[in-house]
Formats: structure tokens, C-alpha cells, sequence
């Protein structure tokens, strides 16, 4: 089970996203602090932390989904794949295309399953019909969801449970073929049966995609991630290998916050 | 034991005092459709359905006919609708998803006060603001452009059917406004988030997820614009210039419903003329169950397909 990467195999790893003195700011309340991190490629990395502390700020730098709101401000560098995506000139349209999302709660959109993973389709490729449903199925197949959707695609996704919604989010931002895909505490809202489906999930993504996990949920980080880091007040305190961090950390914070002295 | 018979008179009394404040709404409702009934009576049995179908309103010679106030009713109601509803969801749209939040605060603050304001003064300020404004640039406008369609030909008079039509507008516009806004606002920000997350524009993902997320009170906005413009009374009066024919210019004198009644039932000195009033009332409240009805089923389909086959 345990495929944790060991702190050589960190180093040794290609990045995907590389952070450099990443600052945010709430209006004029700082949220993150020099944030320095190197997503390694291909591999699901876990943020942990306390509630407040900065993960799901951090993440949604990466497809600069703060820009929604206006007093939302980062500073610093964020490099993927090579370009600064902090840079005014960048495409949003298609850095979210290549960067997927996945929210707290399942986020369906109101209207058929098979029009939720064709809709985020649709708007970046040009595809017909026969091209278009055979996307999806590969979508939700790497979703891990056909199976119990393929007789009832055209049914409306807020008809399924939670955790199907959930893995329908998931396929959903598979199927733009991104390469990064940031989770924000994707089973906060799922009950553990549906919760086990996902991160069984994640552990398959793996192998294609690069993963970033937020999670409070520290067992989880355990059982799915590669490597982890752990935030604090907005500072990024320990990164490493999974298994170091959880059975040998470096800092005071981290085994505090690991063996549930606070948080 | 005690405690258990107490309660249970207090929720018995509660349950018939709640009932009985119900009850009213029925009585109430059951009242008026009676006393209309019973009032048209003698129009219903001079004129019978030839009533809703002519056109006559000759009060001298005791003919009379809905066909020109249904007409007006439907024509106005139309125009308003068809120019307030992309407008006001165009607004709404603005001020939720694109303005800046202090921008967004005033306007809708604005939007509120309009739909305050009584509608005597959008009839007064119709009648002598609006209507000269139609009279000397718009009319003669529409009429050198577009003239050579039936509906803009005719002498520019000010008042008439488009006049009326373009009051409704401005009076249904921040009702539908308003109620838009506060669906648009209720769409979850996470849902949004995820919109654009999948690389929407802030126009697709209003388009496609937020207005359809909230479509049923967006649907409910709609109607409650259209209910208050079918019945619309004193500032129609005012600009619609209160003539019972029906005409294919929008240049031309009207009348709806609800303005034939605000202004003829102090000249119906014939009981048959009273009468034809009051079955012109009986139509417009028809009318307006009918509507109302129409868009009740219409939610509730739509409730049911969004709920799904589950």
C-alpha cells in the first residue's frame, strides 16, 4: 500500500509546479507568507495543516481561481511547466484547462451527467458527436464512475449520491486532459464508503496526472500521498517525503500537529 | 399526563387559529369571483360569448364588447415583457456578476426605489414627460425607419399603445430586476468556482450554470413582472389614450382591461353598461388566474425534471 516516495526520490524528480516566495493577500490581510514549495511530477502530493492555515489559499493560486474575488491578491511566482502563470499575459481559459479543480463539495452543474463532462469538453475542443461521447466515457471511466452511470447518462447529476457527484467532478476536470489536478478537501463532505472510492481514485490518477491533495484529514494524506506538506499560519513549515513527514518530521510544529497536539 | 392534554389543546387551538387565517384568503377569493359572477349576469345574458369576441363599445347604444380591452391588455403586457425581461436579466447580471461591489450596492439600491415608487407617477410623469419625448423623437424615428411596417405608421401622437407598453416596461423592470439579482446571488460561489474552474468565461458560466442553476425563480421573477403589468391600472390610463379599437399601429389610441375599468366605472349610468364592466373585470381576473396557473405548472415541470427520474 504504502508507495509514500523517499526524500531522495523528491529530489531526484522532475517538478511540476515550482513556487517561489508566493505572498497572498485577503484585502489587506496576508494569508500566505513566502510560500516555496516544488510539486514533484506525477506524484500526489498532500497539504496538511490546521483549519486557517493557508492549503486551500495556496492551491488556488495554481489556477488563480482567487481572481474571482476582487481583493484577492498573490504575489510572487508560481512556475508551471516552465512559465510563470502569475504573469498578467497568461491565458486563464487555458491554464484552467490544463490545471482541473476539485471543490469541498461536489459542485455538479444543472444538467445531464453526460452534459457535465461534455460541457468543460465543449468549451475548449472542437468535437463531434461520436468523438464528443466517446470523451466522455473515457472521462468517466478514469473517474471510476461509468459503470454506474453509463445506462443513465442523460439523467440529472444532482440525482446522484455525494460521492458519485464527487468522482463526476473529478471526471469532469479529467476530461479537459489537464495535467495538474488540485483537490480542496475532496471528501469533507462524503461519507467514508464513498470517501475510500475516491482515494482509490487518486491513487489511479497517479500514474497520469499530477496531484495536489488538500485534506485535513491526516490519515488520508498517509494513505494516498506521495509527499506532504505542512502548513502553518500561512507559512509552509515541512515538505517532504510522506513518510518522513509522518514518522520522522524535522520541525517541532509538524509533530505536534501530526501526533494531534493541536489542529 | 397533565402537561400532555394541555399541549395538546394549545396545538388544537393554534391549528384551527392558522386554519381560519387561511380561510380568509379562500373566502376572500371565492367573495370577489362571486360578486363579479353575479354582477355580470346581465351582460352575460344580453351579449353572451359574442361578448369577448366583438369590438363594439358603444355605451350610447348599449353595445358592448371586450375584444379591444383584451386586445390592449395582451399587446401592452407583450411589449413590456418582451423589452424588460432580457433587460432586467441583463441588469441583474451586471450587478451580480460584473460590477463592482459599491456600483452594484447603489444601482440595486436604485432599483429597489423604482419599484417603490407609486404608479400615479409613472402615469404623471408618462403623460407629460415620456409621452411629449415619444411624440417628437421617437415616433416621427421609428416612423422614418421602420415605417413601412404596419406596426409604426400613423401620426406621432404621444400616447397610444407603444407608450403604455414602454411604461410597463419601466415599471416591471425593477420588480424583475430585483427578484433576478437576489436568484443570481443565491447561486453557490463554489459553483461558480467550478464554472470558471473548467475554463469558462464569466459570460458562459453565467449563461450556462448560474441562470440555469436558478431558472425556476428566475421563471417566478418573470411572472410576477407579467402579473403586475397584465393588471397595471393607473399609469396605463394615463398614456394609452383610452380608446376601445383595435388597431395595427402601436402609434394608436388603446385601452386595456384595467383601464377601461379605472376610467369608465364613474360615467356607467345604464345597468348594462355597469354590467359589461364588470364582466370585463371578470375577464382580467380570468385572465390572470389563467397566467398564474400556466406558470405554477410550469415550475413544477420544471421542478420535476430537475429533481429527476430517481
Amino acid at each position: 500500500m504504502n508507495r509514500a516516495g523517499s526524500a531522495e526520490e523528491a529530489r531526484s524528480l522532475p517538478s511540476k509546479v515550482s513556487v517561489r516566495n508566493l505572498n497572498f493577500y485577503y484585502g489587506g490581510q496576508q494569508a500566505l507568507f513566502d510560500n516555496n514549495i516544488d510539486i514533484p511530477e506525477k506524484r500526489v502530493t498532500a497539504i496538511i495543516g490546521p483549519s486557517g492555515c493557508g492549503k486551500s489559499t495556496h492551491i488556488r493560486v495554481y489556477n488563480r481561481i482567487y481572481e474571482l474575488y476582487r481583493t484577492h491578491r498573490a504575489e510572487g511566482q508560481v512556475v508551471i511547466d516552465g512559465k510563470n502563470i502569475l504573469l498578467p499575459s497568461v491565458d486563464l481559459i487555458d491554464l484552467r484547462k490544463r490545471v482541473g479543480m476539485i471543490f469541498q463539495r461536489p459542485t455538479p452543474f444543472p444538467m445531464t451527467i453526460f452534459d457535465n463532462i461534455a460541457y468543460g469538453l465543449k468549451l475548449h475542443y472542437r468535437v463531434g458527436r461520436t468523438e464528443l461521447s466517446d470523451r466522455v466515457e473515457d472521462a468517466l471511466k478514469r473517474g471510476a464512475l461509468w459503470d454506474e452511470v453509463k445506462d443513465k447518462l442523460g439523467e440529472p447529476a444532482n440525482a446522484l449520491s455525494g460521492g458519485q457527484q464527487q468522482r463526476l467532478c473529478i471526471a469532469r476536470a479529467i476530461a479537459t486532459e489537464p495535467e495538474l489536478i488540485l483537490m480542496d478537501e475532496p471528501c469533507s463532505a462524503i461519507d467514508p464508503v464513498a470517501t475510500a472510492k475516491i482515494e482509490d481514485l487518486i491513487q489511479t490518477l497517479r500514474d497520469n496526472y499530477t496531484v495536489v491533495l488538500v485534506t485535513h484529514n491526516m490519515q488520508q494524506a498517509a494513505r494516498v500521498s506521495d509527499f506532504t506538506a505542512f502548513f502553518y499560519k500561512g507559512y509552509i513549515i515541512e515538505f517532504g517525503a510522506t513518510k518522513q513527514i509522518f514518522t520522522n518530521p524535522a520541525e517541532r510544529e509538524t509533530e505536534d500537529y501530526i501526533t494531534g497536539r493541536f489542529g | 399526563m397533565n402537561e400532555t392534554t394541555r399541549q395538546r389543546r394549545v396545538d388544537r387551538a393554534f391549528r384551527i387559529l392558522t386554519a381560519s387565517c387561511a380561510l380568509v384568503v379562500i373566502v376572500l377569493m371565492g367573495g370577489i369571483l362571486f360578486e363579479l359572477l353575479r354582477n355580470s349576469g346581465m351582460s352575460m345574458k344580453e351579449f353572451g360569448f359574442g361578448f369577448l369576441t366583438s369590438d363594439a363599445w358603444n355605451p350610447g347604444a348599449g353595445e358592448f364588447g371586450a375584444a379591444s380591452s383584451i386586445f390592449g391588455t395582451v399587446v401592452s403586457t407583450a411589449i413590456a415583457m418582451l423589452l424588460a425581461v432580457p433587460l432586467s436579466l441583463i441588469i441583474a447580471i451586471y450587478l451580480v456578476e460584473v460590477a463592482h461591489p459599491r456600483v452594484s450596492k447603489i444601482v440595486g439600491g436604485g432599483i429597489e426605489l423604482l419599484a417603490a415608487v407609486p404608479s400615479i407617477i409613472y402615469g404623471m410623469w408618462g403623460l407629460f414627460v415620456f409621452a411629449a419625448l415619444m411624440q417628437e423623437h421617437v415616433q416621427p424615428w421609428l416612423g422614418r425607419w421602420f415605417g413601412f411596417l404596419p406596426l409604426f405608421q400613423g401620426p406621432p401622437m404621444g400616447i397610444g399603445m407603444l407608450t403604455a407598453g414602454l411604461i410597463l416596461t419601466l415599471m416591471v423592470l425593477p420588480f424583475i430586476t430585483a427578484v433576478t439579482r437576489d436568484v443570481l446571488q443565491m447561486v453557490p460561489p463554489v459553483l461558480k468556482e467550478s464554472a470558471h474552474g473548467v475554463g469558462a468565461t464569466m459570460w458562459e458560466a453565467t449563461r450556462h450554470i448560474a441562470l440555469k442553476y436558478g431558472r425556476r425563480g428566475i421563471v417566478g421573477a418573470v411572472f410576477l413582472g407579467f402579473g403586475r403589468a397584465l393588471g397595471e391600472t393607473m399609469a396605463v390610463t394615463f398614456v394609452i389614450g383610452n380608446s376601445h379599437r383595435i388597431s395595427s399601429s402601436l402609434f394608436d389610441a388603446g385601452n386595456t382591461i384595467a383601464s377601461s375599468l379605472a376610467n369608465e366605472f364613474n360615467e356607467a349610468s345604464e345597468p348594462i353598461y355597469l354590467s359589461s364592466l364588470f364582466e370585463l373585470a371578470l375577464v382580467l381576473f380570468g385572465l390572470t388566474l389563467l397566467f398564474q396557473t400556466l406558470a405554477h405548472f410550469w415550475v413544477s415541470r420544471m421542478q420535476r425534471q430537475e429533481a429527476g427520474s430517481r
